[in-house]
């Protein structure tokens, strides 16, 4: 990978040491770090990392992790679109602090979401108490991660969608309209195509950010093996009963898959930007 | 709905671009006009989700914290432990805040204003963090700076503990918050192109008048919210935190942390309220955002 050899002359100072120094803090802070986990598993002999990162409680927490956080980012995908839709296209009151409160989840510690999520959801809860006697249970159950995971997940969307949608040229749909198509059409046909790359990039920065959540899943989890444990949490328990071997193996899997899934994000926000930079 | 031609909507609108963003434009169009059920279709569905899983937790903090009264409210809050974790949250803070607005800053100014092969990757690690678990990134600097590396046992042998103590906390909450401020700079620094810096020189400012007269003030409305935010972040990590600490009350306990402990030992009140320290900084954050947004509105209005 090569960094320099900048074809066009600058006459702006400074970028021998902005970017060295981006380079050799980006490497001490993250690079050093990962490398670490890296050669540890390199210590390790395939055996041994083969039976802790494919034993049966282990493998149980993947389905569950990938499982919830997938599902989790469909359902945002579609209110999270309607959410969109509203805040761009309709004036409503309170609209403001509607837009505001989406990024509610960057913002909130994620420990103080999972015990908020918790009294709400929990069978003596807010909610949980009026769902009890329907017999329907969320917190301590994989539905309570489900939860946990949507709310981390929704402002991934919004946020995707929302200048999309606001840049969408409103002569598309006017052609459209003039064409005979109705507002059904329109959306189906003219609006939608053109917020899928959007879409798929907030699914995918959701999906990402679900599968190694922590601190809002764990509270609502109930955390019983094979049932409502996530990927995560097997770290921390490998890590209190002392086995860094065991934590580290279960970390590289996390990390192939971060990586993996960091290739698709940029090269579809690659695509969404050339999509949306095209004119039409 | 038909598909028939008005002649209102063939007459170019000539609103002033503040107008765009709050939806009138496209209710006033007949052509992206939907029915009045779709609308308030939409509208409940939306708002119904939002109130359900944003706004009701939100509220959950407060209500719970305050459920047993003022006085049992207050008394989780001037607790020594409670003191300490707060104190240690704000150095953490202190500490790793400053550092990422530095790297921010420089990263911005060597991706935004200059050209050079392999931008995009290093675009991609800087990202990095963004999509690793919290918990992995813990045990990463537990692997670093523990006793079984090279690295932990130089460390030990010099009497200076890194894991399970503040050190360990401040660097893990370095690592999750090291994308914010960049990613909050690049692309405003980008979008606001090279010409007034390069004519700044020309007219013979030097480096450091440059970024102060010129680059600055452009953009010290993102700075201030990705400060904010990474501000935000660092005091609520919670996940990679949690791995180094090592949970020692009074010592190594951030805020988040002792929500946690708080919340396992049942003592629901007091969680929920050092909990809603962290979500009046929440709100807060939000509040600088919307302002920052504001601002830039305004500017684009112009």
């Amino acid at each position: 990978m090569a960094l320099a050899g900048s074809k066009n002359f600058s006459v702006l100072p400074g970028f021998g040491p902005s970017l060295g120094y981006t380079l050799v803090y980006l490497s001490l802070i993250v690079l050093i770090p990962i490398a670490a986990v890296i050669l540890k598993t390199l210590e390790m002999d395939w055996a041994s990392f083969w039976s802790t990162v494919s034993s049966p409680r282990i493998v149980a927490t993947y389905k569950l992790s990938f499982g919830a956080a997938l599902l989790a980012a469909a359902i945002n995908s579609v209110f999270g679109l309607v959410l969109a839709w509203a805040l761009v296209r309709y004036s409503f009151p309170g609209k403001k602090i509607v837009d505001a409160l989406i990024d509610l989840p960057f913002a909130l510690p994620t420990a103080v979401a999972g015990i908020a999520l918790t009294a709400i959801y929990a069978p003596n809860g807010w909610l949980g108490r009026l769902l009890e006697p329907l017999g329907i249970k969320i917190a301590f159950t994989p539905v309570g991660v489900l939860i946990a995971l949507v709310f981390i997940g929704l402002p991934f969307i919004v946020r995707t969608v929302q200048p999309i949608l606001e840049d969408i040229e409103i002569e598309l749909e006017e052609a459209a309209a003039s064409l005979g198509a109705n507002r059904g059409q329109t959306f189906w046909y003219v609006v939608l195509p053109m917020l899928w790359p959007a879409l798929l990039t907030g699914f995918a920065l959701a999906f990402a950010r679900g599968v190694g959540e922590y601190g809002s899943v764990i509270f609502i989890a109930g955390n019983i093996p094979m049932v409502s444990e996530i990927t995560p949490l097997m770290i921390i328990t490998k890590l209190e009963q002392y086995d860094v071997n065991g934590a580290t193996a279960i970390a590289v899997v996390m990390l192939v898959f971060s990586f993996i899934l960091l290739l698709i994000i940029n090269a579809l926000q690659a695509y969404t930007a050339k999509k949306t930079g095209r004119s039409f | 709905m038909t598909g028939a031609i008005y002649a209102e909507d063939l007459i170019p609108e000539v609103k002033p671009s503040a107008v765009i963003t709050n939806g009138t434009r496209f209710e006033n169009n007949r052509a992206t006009r939907e029915s009045t059920w779709v609308k308030y279709t939409v509208l409940t569905i939306g708002l119904a989700f939002f109130t359900l899983f944003l706004l009701v937790p939100l509220v959950a903090v407060f209500y719970e914290a305050l459920r047993q009264g003022m006085d049992v409210y207050w008394e989780a809050l001037i607790e020594p432990d409670a003191v300490a974790a707060l104190k240690l949250t704000l150095l953490t803070a202190a500490i790793s805040l400053p550092i990422n607005l530095v790297f921010g800053v420089t990263a911005a100014w060597a991706i935004a204003k200059f050209d050079f092969r392999g931008k995009q990757i290093l675009l991609t690690l800087i990202d990095l963090p963004f999509s690793i678990s919290p918990v992995v990134v813990g045990l990463m600097y537990l692997l670093l700076f523990g006793s079984s590396s090279w690295l932990g046992r130089w460390f030990i042998d010099h009497d200076i503990t890194i894991v399970f103590a503040v050190p360990g906390i401040v660097l893990a909450t370095i690592f999750i918050t090291f994308p914010f401020i960049a990613r909050e700079l690049i692309p405003l620094m980008q979008a606001q192109g090279r010409e007034e810096e390069e004519a700044a020189v020309v007219l013979g400012a030097k480096g450091w008048q440059v970024f102060w007269y010129i680059t600055l003030p452009n953009i010290k409305w993102g700075l201030l919210y990705g400060v904010i935010l990474c501000n935000a972040r660092a005091m609520g990590e919670f996940g990679a935190v949690s791995v180094v600490s090592g949970h020692i009350r009074g010592m190594t306990n951030t805020l988040p942390l002792h929500v946690e402990i708080l919340y396992n030992e049942y003592q629901f009140s007091a969680a929920f309220a050092v909990a809603s320290l962290l979500a009046i900084l929440a709100v807060f954050t939000l509040v600088i955002k919307t302002a920052v947004e504001y601002q830039h509105e305004k500017k684009q209005g112009k």
